[in-house]
C-alpha cells in the first residue's frame, strides 16, 4: 500500500519560505496572489493491512513535528 | 568531570565542543557515536554539538532525535544529568521533546553567521551561574534554522518560570520573544542556538562562552 502524507505548517506558524514565494510571484507580475505556504509530500510504501494506528504513530513520532505541523494521510 | 560529546553523521562542531570542555574541565570528553545504545558510565555532562546531523533531512535534528544514543540521552536527562545542546544540538533536543518548541527557518531566509550580543536573562541555572542577570555577552551564531517558535502559552510559561536563559539583544533570526536559549523544567537541560564553544579564549576574539562551561563544572563537580 502506498501512502501519501501531506505535511503542512499549522495556522499561526510563520512561514518565511511561503512569504518569499508570495513576493516572487508578485514580482513576476501575477496579481491577486494571496498567502503561500510551503509543506512537504512524503510517499511511503507500507505492507497492506498496516493499521491506521501504526500509520498515525509514524506521522506523530517522525514524519511530522506536531508542535508546528499538521499532517494528512492519503492511501492509494 | 567525565563528559560525553555525542557525534552524529554530519556533526561539525563536535571537536570544538570537546576542546572547549577539555580546556575548562581538564578532562577529554568521550566522543560517543550515534549508533551506540549506552553512554559511558559515570558521565556528568552530555553535550550535543552543532552541525547538520543526517544532512538536516526531513527537519533539522529530526532523524538524530530518533537515533539509538539519543534514547540514552533522554533517559539520562530524566535522571537529572546535565545536557547542553548547541545549535543543531538545540534542534535535536526540541525534536526529542526534552525542550519545548521548534526551530524554524530564519525569518530573513539567510544563513546567519556572525557574532551576536546576547542578554543573560537568568543567572540562576547551572548553565548561567557565572553570568550576571541582565549582562550582555558576545557569542557567535551560525545557523539557517534558528527561528524559535512555540505557542503563546508555552512562551508565557517559559518566561513565567524563568526558563529563558539567553535572548538576542538585537534582531537575528526572527525568534519568538528573541529567544536564543532555554532550559527545561528540571533545569538540567539547556538548548541554545549561539555557540559558546567558539568563544573560549582570547584568540577566539573573546571568552564570554567560557563561563558557561566553568559554571557547569562547578555545578557538576
Amino acid at each position: 500500500m502506498k501512502l501519501r502524507i501531506v505535511v503542512t505548517l499549522k495556522n499561526g506558524v510563520l512561514d518565511p519560505q511561503g512569504k518569499a514565494i508570495e513576493h516572487a510571484l508578485g514580482s513576476l507580475g501575477f496579481s491577486g496572489v494571496g498567502e503561500a505556504r510551503v509543506g512537504k509530500l512524503i510517499e511511503v510504501d507500507v505492507a497492506d493491512g498496516t493499521s491506521d494506528a501504526d500509520i498515525d504513530a509514524m506521522c506523530q513520532k517522525l514524519l511530522a513535528n506536531t508542535v508546528i505541523e499538521n499532517y494528512r494521510v492519503e492511501k492509494q | 568531570m567525565k563528559s560525553a560529546v555525542i557525534v552524529f553523521p554530519g556533526s561539525n562542531c563536535d571537536r570544538d565542543l570537546a576542546v572547549a570542555i577539555e580546556s575548562v574541565t581538564g578532562t577529554k570528553p568521550d566522543m560517543v557515536w550515534h549508533g551506540e545504545t549506552e553512554l559511558p558510565q559515570g558521565v556528568g555532562l552530555i553535550a550535543v554539538p552543532g552541525g547538520f546531523s543526517y544532512g538536516d533531512y526531513l527537519r533539522c535534528g529530526a532523524i538524530a532525535a530518533r537515533s539509538p544514543i539519543v534514547r540514552a540521552v533522554v533517559n539520562a536527562a530524566g535522571r537529572g544529568t546535565p545536557v547542553i545542546g548547541i545549535c543543531n544540538g538545540f534542534q535535536i533536543l526540541t525534536e526529542t521533546g526534552l525542550l519545548p518548541g521548534a526551530l524554524m527557518r530564519n525569518e530573513g531566509l539567510d544563513f546567519v553567521c556572525r557574532d551576536v550580543e546576547l542578554t543573560v536573562e537568568n543567572s540562576q541555572s547551572i548553565f548561567t551561574s557565572r553570568y550576571a542577570a541582565g549582562e550582555t555577552i558576545t557569542i557567535p551564531v551560525a545557523h539557517h534554522d534558528g527561528n524559535y517558535f512555540a505557542d503563546a502559552q508555552t512562551l508565557d510559561q517559559l518566561e513565567g518560570e524563568g526558563r529563558i536563559a539567553f535572548r538576542y539583544a538585537g534582531a537575528v533570526n526572527g525568534s519568538a520573544r528573541s529567544i536564543a536559549g532555554i532550559v527545561n523544567a528540571g533545569g538540567n537541560v539547556l538548548g541554545m542556538m549561539p555557540h559558546p564553544e567558539r568563544k573560549i579564549e582570547a584568540a577566539h576574539g573573546g571568552s564570554d562562552g567560557r563561563r558557561l562551561f566553568e559554571g557547569l563544572l562547578e555545578a557538576v563537580a
